[in-house]
């Protein structure tokens, strides 16, 4: 089951992936982030993050609430070089 | 949190490259007891921030020496280091356009310096620049200059690739430990005092990025590193399209697509004020976004899904310092390495662990020393962006 379980929907990461991490004791999720792309796809961790919180917080017996997140980082939503650029044709 | 070790033969200071590579290279020595102390995470700083090139096209012999060398570590790294993951290291080259004749003139220099040393790079005209990348724009383009052997790779793989091997080795590993002063006895480090407890030691080493000269003021230092903001974005994945990294340093700017496919793209403002500041700016990812839609304007649209910016170590002259301070024995330095201390990192270190245990390092690393600012000694690195 965590084999076929897609947690990051943007690259592709199984639950099985994130559970292997974080029995060799990676327990932070700025480092699960970094060593599997989980949320640094597209939609910048909207649907992994809070899986993710799940599962550390079964392995650190914290409550989700006590674990710190990843940074929100801009833009909000997926921006074209044009429209950045603005050329106003867009 | 296991108890943190009340002793040690050496500790480092700071999980990035530099530190986990100095570790792994001197447990492979055979050296024991041996700390590495991180305030945060493993590649949290500068590190996990940066552009993850690997260029070898400098214009200083010892940049030049110590890229090359270390393109060749890189090479065999994750084997070396016995690396499952992989660190997704890829030789696809760097473009450096040149877009005025003073420019040209230093590339000249530079390829007929990197020639000398072995290092495979040419001068190349804009037709030819525009062979090497389809979609380049040339208008206004002089030529550039071209190594097919310089590349890239994953830093947060490589830096864990190299704490994993060291760890393997009996190096002890602190994240979320923060160093808050150190102690002297008869101009001798002698313990470091953490948030964790403290850490009585022989040998201190700074690699602390953009926070070295804070640790060299800790041991009465004056070192002339200053961390400076720059700032990256990346975009979403797509098929393979550029195949080298492409850099224009009269525009300040980078830009690469990477084995996963994103680009990832920087600039360097040249008004950046010093500091710790890593906020990343909206003024960033407009100018950039002019730059990239005019010189490449085939991406323009590619989607930027993410933006973060990091800090420089900057050194005045644009080169690490490295080595045993004079005034303070047992306190080494590794730091001040001004944009490219991923890509130097794999040879660095081992020069590094050489002159830790004592050793005369293989190649003479005594120009990178303290004293070059005081006496003005200084060779300018040209080619930073």
């Amino acid at each position: 089951m965590p084999k076929n379980t897609i947690v990051c929907r943007c690259e592709d990461i199984t639950l099985e992936e994130i559970r292997e991490w974080l029995q060799m004791g990676y327990t932070n999720i700025e480092e699960i982030k970094r060593l599997t792309r989980a949320g640094m796809g597209p939609c910048q961790g909207r649907t992994c993050r809070t899986h993710i919180l799940r599962e550390l917080s079964r392995v650190s017996e914290m409550s989700p609430a006590e674990l710190t997140i990843p940074t929100f980082r801009p833009p909000v939503k997926p921006v074209s070089l044009k429209t950045l650029a603005g050329d106003g044709n867009d | 949190m296991a108890m943190i070790k009340k002793k040690a033969t050496v500790v480092i200071i700071g999980g990035g490259i530099l530190g986990a590579s100095v570790a792994y290279n001197l447990a492979r020595q055979g050296l024991k007891d041996i700390v590495l102390v991180e305030k945060s995470y493993l590649t949290s700083g500068a590190t996990g921030r940066c552009g993850a090139g690997i260029r070898q096209q400098w214009g200083t012999e010892m940049n030049c020496i110590l890229s090359r060398e270390s393109v060749r570590i890189f090479e065999t790294l994750a084997e070396e280091l016995e690396y499952p993951y992989g660190i997704d290291y890829r030789q696809n080259g760097y473009l450096l356009l040149a877009y005025s004749p003073k420019e040209r003139e230093q590339f000249s220099k530079n390829v007929a310096l990197q020639n000398s040393l072995g290092i495979p790079s040419r001068q190349v005209t804009s037709a030819e620049a525009r062979d090497i990348v389809p979609h380049l724009n040339i208008d206004g383009l002089l030529g550039g200059a071209y190594c097919h052997t310089d590349g890239h790779a994953n830093p947060f793989h490589v830096t864990f690739a190299y704490a994993r091997a060291a760890e393997r080795m009996g190096v002890n590993l602190y994240s979320n430990t923060e160093v808050l002063s150190i102690e002297k006895d008869k101009g001798r480090v002698c313990r470091v005092v953490t948030s964790q407890g403290s850490i009585d030691c022989e040998i201190v080493v700074n690699t602390a990025g953009g926070h070295a000269a804070v640790i060299g003021e800790m041991v009465g230092l004056d070192l002339p590193v200053y961390p400076e903001r720059h700032q990256i974005m990346i975009s979403e994945p797509v098929d393979a399209f550029q195949v080298p990294m492409v850099i224009c340093m009269s525009h300040h700017f980078y830009i690469q697509q990477t084995t996963h496919g994103s680009f990832i793209m920087g600039q360097g403002d040249p008004n950046e004020p010093k500091g710790f500041n890593i906020n990343p700016s909206w003024q960033f990812s407009v100018e950039l976004a002019k730059k990239i839609t005019s010189v490449l304007p085939h991406l323009k649209s590619l989607n930027i899904i993410r933006q973060w910016a990091g800090l420089y170590d900057m050194c005045p002259d644009a080169q690490p310092i490295l080595g045993e301070s004079p005034e303070v024995k047992g306190f080494f330095t590794a730091s001040g390495f001004s944009g490219h201390g991923f890509m130097i990192a794999p040879y660095t270190a081992k020069l590094m662990a050489q002159a830790i245990l004592g050793e005369e390092p293989e190649i003479n690393i005594d120009i990178l020393n303290y004293h070059r600012f005081a006496s003005g000694q200084l060779i300018l690195e040209p080619a930073v962006v």
